[in-house]
């Protein structure tokens, strides 16, 4: 998802102690985590490392959009981008707060994703080659981060939950306004479809990657899992969005690049092929085709804005020790 | 966090404030046709070039805070725009759009100023165009709020609360760097005395504008100046920047269609799509 692979530290259950059996209890029983209470060293750091992917996520996530902003077709479309990805910069925010609950500053995590040791989701490593691409990043992207995000919502701890009950409602919209260019473009003129059956095919399998590998790989899961910081399994959450995306592909008149696409009548869900996990990691290790583009433009604006945030610091210093003086002079 | 409240735009027309052509005679005055077409295309070009400068920062702010705020004064002179050109398009009377005059026109027959055509640049030219740009814009809507024109006046009064608060956080953005760190003041100069020769335009007035002050519709722009100034003083003083001793009205006839190079490339990428698939709905 926009946090994939996130690694958990925890103790195995033989070792838990009285303090951590307790925690795990409240966590149990539904209760909300708060920042000011006692928490397990190894949930605090996997909470930074997945608050802050995610938020890594939402704001290298503005960049692909972005880069169809100055081209949008009409006025109208490109107010609506805008404010799209506007919004994908106040997630960031939110996110970014929510972990600094954790005590963790907002540089510091920039530190991380600028130097590499934090990631952001794989995702954002494509190109955004036509302007459907804006239609079906809304429409798949956003619809798969939907997917991960409307449960955690009920996440155990507080303040990401609070932040994922107000992305939500923005994400849905987004993936409404994603939907609705793809329907402009499907059943516009030829060179339309092209490009809308182009945008699907090029995103679907890097889609499903969003979601991370399978869990069978995966032996951080099971201790997120107990802890409520992840609440469905990653092939779960595939199969869900395959299950309600392939219909509204049908609706676009679009194919899924994907010849063993079929419904299962006995499971109940699509039969589908899984993308090459060798991509994926490969696109994790920086190997994808816009990584160094996005990290790049990511760096370039903290570095080109250092001047800016130290002129505002510095007047809010000076106008602070001016406040001071005048204070002291009338005492 | 504010964004777009609804998919759709509303109805742009309504927005200007009238209910229609009927009550504002002016829209239908064939005497002053072109001369009001092509004011009303100067003030939605404005809006248009410089929302365009602006979104090109989306994602590349110099903080979380600014990329947002920045976004936010584009998205609003995007509105702006969407209304001076319907209205134009509507004054023109040949069925042009907005859309249509935004994305189907040619640089000789944009309007804009030539000082919001220029690249962005770093956060210092950008924050210093803003500002000289939002003193002027302000004087006028709160001219144009009185306008002879009811619907000049609709759009200005919406457009004047939304550009009070551009000039607030241009004004105090100028004061805070031009007053920061000694690095921060000496962009903030060296842009002020770069863009400076610029600003004349603005203010020179020629027949389109003759003949909107003479129908009421819009002030003679040299009559902005003294508030202008006004506001230039005070805010540079403050913020510890000097006042350029250079001509003001060296670059000039963006008004009339006399463009610097950069308008092009602008055009050349905003109306690609536009160009590229003729005919398509998007
Ligand atoms: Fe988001
Ligand atoms: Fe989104």
């Amino acid at each position: 998802m926009y946090a994939q692979m996130v690694k958990s530290d925890g103790p195995s259950d033989a070792e838990l102690s009285p303090e951590e059996r307790a925690f795990q209890a409240r966590i149990d029983a539904g209760e909300k985590i708060e920042p000011k209470e006692w928490m397990p060293e190894g949930y605090r750091k996997t909470l930074i490392r997945q608050i802050g992917q995610h938020a890594h996520s939402e704001i290298v996530g503005q960049l692909p959009e972005g880069n169809w902003i100055t081209r949008a077709p009409t006025l109208e479309r490109k107010a609506i981008l805008l404010a799209k990805v506007q919004d994908e910069a106040g997630h960031g925010l939110y996110l970014y707060s929510a972990a600094e609950t954790l005590g963790v500053s907002r540089d510091e995590l920039f530190e991380k994703l600028h130097s590499g040791k934090m990631k952001y989701s794989s995702i954002f490593n494509y190109p955004t080659l036509s302007w459907a691409d804006m239609g079906a990043i809304g429409w798949l992207v956003d619809g798969a981060a939907i997917m991960n995000q409307v449960p955690l919502q009920r996440t155990s701890y507080g303040p990401y939950a609070r932040a994922m009950v107000r992305i939500c409602k923005e994400e849905s919209f987004h993936q409404r306004q994603g939907y609705s260019i793809m329907m402009k473009m499907a059943r516009g003129t030829e060179a339309q479809r092209e490009m809308a059956q182009d945008a699907l095919n090029r995103f679907w399998y890097p889609s499903l990657m969003m979601f991370g590998p399978s869990d069978k790989d995966s032996v951080h899961s099971a201790q997120s899992m107990a802890w409520k910081i992840k609440m469905n399994t990653n092939d779960e959450l595939r199969q869900k969005f395959v299950d309600e995306t392939v219909p509204q592909a049908e609706y676009l008149g679009l194919t899924v690049p994907d010849p063993d696409l079929s419904w299962n009548e006995d499971r109940g869900h699509y039969d589908f092929t899984q993308p090459d996990w060798d991509e994926f990691f490969e696109v994790l290790r920086g190997n994808g085709p816009c990584n160094e583009e996005r990290l790049g433009a990511r760096v370039k604006a903290w570095d080109d804005g250092a001047w800016f945030r130290d002129g505002l610091n510095a007047y809010a210093d000076k106008a602070a020790a001016r406040r001071l003086a005048a204070k002291t002079a009338a005492e | 966090m504010p964004s777009l409240p609804d998919m759709t735009t509303p109805k742009v027309e309504t927005l200007g404030g009238g209910t229609g052509v009927e009550q504002d005679p002016h829209v239908s005055d064939a005497a002053l046709r072109a001369p009001f077409f092509d004011w009303l295309c100067r003030m939605g070009d404005n809006t248009l070039i410089l929302s365009h400068r602006l979104s090109e920062w989306c994602g590349h702010g110099p903080a979380l805070e600014e990329d947002i705020a920045l976004a936010n004064t584009a998205l609003d002179l995007i509105g702006h725009t969407q209304m001076w050109l319907a209205l134009a398009g509507e004054v023109e009377g040949q069925g042009r759009s907005a859309d249509d005059l935004a994305y189907l026109r040619d640089v000789m027959t944009f309007r804009n100023v030539q000082l919001l055509e220029l690249p962005n640049g770093d956060m210092a030219r950008t924050t210093m165009r803003q500002f000289l740009f939002d003193a002027f814009h302000a004087a006028l809507l709160e001219k144009l709020s009185g306008s002879t024109s009811l619907r000049v006046a609709g759009i200005a009064a919406k457009a004047l609360k939304e550009v009070t608060y551009h000039l607030e956080r241009s004004s105090d953005l100028v004061v805070r760097l031009g007053d920061g760190t000694e690095d921060s003041h000496a962009r903030m100069q060296t842009t002020l005395d770069a863009f400076w020769p610029y600003t004349g335009e603005m203010f020179l007035g020629d027949d389109v504008d003759a003949a909107m002050a003479e129908a009421g519709i819009a002030p003679p722009p040299q009559d902005l100046r003294p508030e202008w100034d006004r506001v230039i003083r005070e805010v540079l003083d403050e913020a510890t920047l000097a006042i350029p001793e250079r001509r003001a009205d060296v670059h000039k006839g963006g008004k009339t269609g006399r463009h610097t190079e950069h308008l092009g490339y602008i055009l050349a990428e905003m109306q690609f799509l536009q160009r590229a698939y003729p005919g398509a709905s998007w």
